[in-house]
């Protein structure tokens, strides 16, 4: 501790708000309406500002910024992180990074991957040398993820890989997926299960791309004919998969639920919500000029505040070692199914504008409303459907009976 | 301030769930409610509490308080909660004891605050004159009288009414029925000439009552914060009064909750136990995610009260607290005697008791509706 004055924390929180004032390209500091799309470019592929930004954080380590500095990470504790949290929100600094590299398969590796493993892989995530996609469902295989049929054969230094995946999100974009395979025998499904990596630049691989409801096409279906995965990207054992891929599916519900940019820009919508309300409804002594909507409005926002401030108690209860961990099971549900909620209220304030497809009779917000609303129909589906959730949290958390 | 409990919370958490599992267990309600009580608790039991120094918790230790805070009191009433336990704590410890800190005098404070803390004196709050709780419409008038006030008029659901031996009076002044201005707050000795009592029999079958004033003569020293200017102290003491409310709402809510689980756990049907049907999972699992946002709102509100956070938060995080609890605490309450099939139905199972405190609780200082009304105002919505 400094003598006199000022805290650790408190001098950090002064070198950070210098730092990103000198180092946070002006044009970047807004609100992004698809903060995903812009952010999880490849560092190659990175042009202007958004490349400049990123090579900043990388030389602070600040796009994984608690991971270990070794690896290229920030090395910050839970508690500085905060600090850089919020002293990045108060000047709408973006997120330098977004990817399954670094809210999936990096955690994942960081909890369960050799030191090889680590070494091999972690560096080029932090820099975004490497996008990652996720190899899971299979057209039999979506909540029962362990159904999936995808099988790879042991050829001594190498696995050869042949099936199929769909729902590969970012699939045409990515250069590595991580891929839950069938190798061995098994009694239980969740047996005989293993956990690879591998390049997607490589002969074999066939992608067909899936258009959505909103009209975006983020995803494929991917094919494998013979492809090719070295056994030095074997996470955990063989044949032992599935406790991999179970590990990763909890950094996946938790940065769904509780991430300031997902589900769909969240964010954005709470005080566009309210200005929207008010902008086609009117206003009368402050109020939203329709009692429904304002009811409506009302009750979401306090269901809002009441799920931020649960996450936050969970987070200080967890600080004192005093959480049994139940709080976090529901965040993923809870989370999701509030955002869409907000979706609908959004569409509901603005009327049959925000019913429009495309055209320049309607303003960009109208017409992202629209498209977020359809796309963020998803989040309750993948990474474990409400529906999953709910059983989780009834058998895991309340006891109830199989 | 973070939102979790202290070791020192914590440890009182625990003794007083001890206490009131095994003093005032919810049988205990059932055999005021048959013996039609009519002092409506069990004064053994406030003597205990009294022993215990809960009835000083919040109050400074000047007056011989515990000093405690709200975090305090809110971890007793929530263990009450549990056990339905009808006791003084919110008309008293919550209501009257913030009347007195925030708007008596030094002599008010001096002369009732230790009778509080010794158990000596009861209090209460008589704000409602209609059957939706609307704190500023008030048509009890006070004239002034030389240096007394003359009070007349009628107050309904009261809490503790008749068994209070002072009461906090919110009265008309001055402006028109439903103005914010012209409210003033008495401190008026329950022996006073002029009132009479007419307790009500409530579903919940805790106190309540209606109190007429006629010609009430009450001395202008009696007078709580300002003559004309009582609302946004009136604001507060409903605000304690509500948060307190909310955490006692809690305990109970999580009690039916529990029960509810365990039931599931218990009963069989078509030779499994009921808590294998995916229907019934569901609505479990939903209800788990309300309970926990409800904790959060609750500790959320007396942690505001203990930082001693400004009026408009505070009055946020109360309406906040007390809309989401009462809406939980609704869903808990109808789910809990639909999944405990017929048996919920009968008056030998408590769950049903649960059910009729709810309501109680609900409409207690502002129901749902008013709740997210006055959250929306302050939020400007
Ligand atoms: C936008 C988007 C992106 C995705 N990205 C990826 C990706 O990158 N990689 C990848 O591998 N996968 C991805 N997925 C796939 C996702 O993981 C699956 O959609 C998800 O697992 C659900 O599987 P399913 O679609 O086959 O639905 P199904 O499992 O067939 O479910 C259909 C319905 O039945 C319900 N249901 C199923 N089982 C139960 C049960 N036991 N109890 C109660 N209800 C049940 C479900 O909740 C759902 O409502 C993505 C999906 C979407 C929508
Ligand atoms: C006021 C009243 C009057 C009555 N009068 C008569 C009468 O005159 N004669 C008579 O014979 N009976 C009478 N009954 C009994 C009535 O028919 C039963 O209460 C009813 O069949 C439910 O059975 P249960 O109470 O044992 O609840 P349970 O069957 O134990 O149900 C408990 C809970 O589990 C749920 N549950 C049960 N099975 C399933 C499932 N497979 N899937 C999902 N959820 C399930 C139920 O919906 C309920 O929520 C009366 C009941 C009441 C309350």
């Amino acid at each position: 501790m400094p003598e006199k004055g000022l805290s650790e924390i408190e001098t950090f929180r002064i070198e950070v708000r210098e730092w990103l004032q000198k180092n946070c390209p002006e044009s970047l500091r807004k609100r992004w309406p698809d903060p995903f799309a812009e952010f999880s470019v490849l560092r190659k592929l990175r042009t202007g500002d958004s490349a400049l930004w990123l090579e900043a954080m990388i030389t602070k380590g600040w796009t994984a910024p608690t991971w270990p500095v070794e690896y290229g990470g920030g090395g910050l504790t839970r508690h500085q992180n905060a600090v850089l949290q919020s002293e990045m929100a108060r000047v709408n600094a973006p997120e330098p990074l977004l990817g399954m590299g670094l809210s999936m398969i990096g955690p994942t590796l960081l909890d369960l991957g050799t030191e090889a493993q680590k070494q091999a892989h972690l560096p080029d995530i932090i820099t975004g040398d490497t996008r990652w996609c996720q190899g899971y469902s299979e057209p039999n295989a979506g909540s029962d993820l362990a159904n999936i049929q995808t099988k790879a054969e042991d050829k001594g230094d190498h696995f050869i890989i042949n099936g199929s995946k769909t729902w590969t999100s970012g699939g045409h974009l990515a250069t590595w997926m991580f891929c839950l395979v069938r190798t061995g025998k098994y009694e239980k499904k969740q047996q005989g299960i293993s956990f690879l990596l591998f390049e997607m630049d490589q002969p074999g691989i066939t992608l067909k791309r899936i258009k959505l409801i909103s009209g975006d096409s983020p995803f494929c279906e991917t094919f494998f004919d013979d492809v090719k995965a070295l056994k030095e990207n074997l996470i955990g054992k063989l044949d032992d998969g599935w406790a991999v891929g179970k590990r990763l599916l909890q950094h996946e519900r938790s940065s769904i639920g509780n991430s300031p940019t997902q589900p769909s820009g969240e964010n954005l919508k709470v005080p566009q919500l309210v200005t929207m309300a008010k902008q086609y409804h009117g206003e009368v002594n402050g109020r939203i000029d329709n009692p429904e909507l304002r009811t409506n409005i009302i009750r979401h926002l306090m269901n809002r505040k009441a799920f931020k401030l649960t996450t936050k108690r969970a987070f200080d209860e967890a600080k004192a070692g005093a959480s049994s961990g139940d709080t976090t099971s529901m965040f993923k549900f809870y989370g999701s199914e509030n955002a869409q909620i907000q979706h609908e209220l959004m569409l509901e304030a603005m009327g049959t504008n925000a019913l429009a497809w495309e055209g320049e009779d309607f303003s960009d917000t109208e017409l992202e409303t629209l498209r977020s609303w359809l796309s963020g129909k998803a989040t309750t589906i993948y990474g474990g459907s409400s529906e999953i959730q709910l059983n989780i949290i009834a058998k895991r958390v309340l006891n109830l009976p199989e | 301030m973070p939102l979790n409990y202290s070791e020192e919370q914590s440890l009182l958490r625990d003794s007083a769930r001890d206490f009131f599992t095994t003093t005032l267990p919810v049988s205990n309600l059932r055999e005021l409610r048959d013996e039609k009580n009519e002092t409506g608790y069990s004064t053994d039991a406030w003597r205990q509490m009294i022993d215990l120094g809960w009835g000083g918790i919040t109050i400074p230790e000047e007056f011989g308080g515990l000093e405690f805070g709200y975090k305090g009191l809110g971890v007793i009433m929530e263990q009450a909660g549990r056990t339905l336990a009808a006791s003084p704590l919110l008309a008293t410890c919550a209501l009257g004891v913030t009347a007195i800190v925030e708007g008596g005098s030094s002599e008010h404070k001096k002369d009732l605050l230790p009778l509080v803390v010794g158990g000596e004196i009861s209090l209460t709050l008589a704000v409602d004159e209609q059957s939706v709780h609307a704190p500023f419409n008030i048509d009890c008038k006070a004239l002034k009288e030389g240096s007394n006030y003359v009070l007349s008029g009628q107050k309904i659901f009261v809490l503790d009414g008749h068994v209070a031996d002072e009461l906090i009076v919110v009265a008309r002044t001055s402006g028109d029925t439903t103005s914010r201005e012209g409210i003033t707050l008495f401190l008026v000795n329950a022996q006073s000439k002029g009132i009479s009592y007419h307790p009500s029999v409530m579903v919940d079958s805790r106190n309540a009552c209606r109190i007429n004033f006629d010609k009430v003569s009450v001395a202008e020293t009696q007078v709580l914060g300002t003559v004309n200017q009582g609302a946004e102290l009136l604001d507060f003491i409903l605000d304690v009064g509500r948060i307190c409310l909310s955490a006692e709402m809690l305990g109970s809510l999580q009690e039916a909750f529990d029960r509810t689980v365990e039931y599931l756990k218990m009963r069989e049907q078509f030779d499994v136990q009921i808590g294998t049907f995916q229907g019934l999972q569901h609505r479990a699992a939903r209800m788990f995610c309300e309970v926990e946002l409800a904790k959060s709102v609750v500790i959320t509100a007396l942690t505001a009260l203990d930082d001693g956070a400004d009026r408009t938060s505070i009055a946020e995080q109360a309406s906040l607290a007390k809309a989401k609890v009462s809406e939980v605490f609704k869903l808990v309450s109808n789910e809990t005697i639909q999944m405990h099939g017929g048996i919920g139905m009968t008056d030998e199972e408590e769950v049903g008791l649960f059910l009729k405190r709810a309501r109680v609780a609900e409409q207690t200082f502002g129901g749902i509706g008013f709740h997210m009304n006055r959250w929306g105002e302050l939020n400007n919505l």
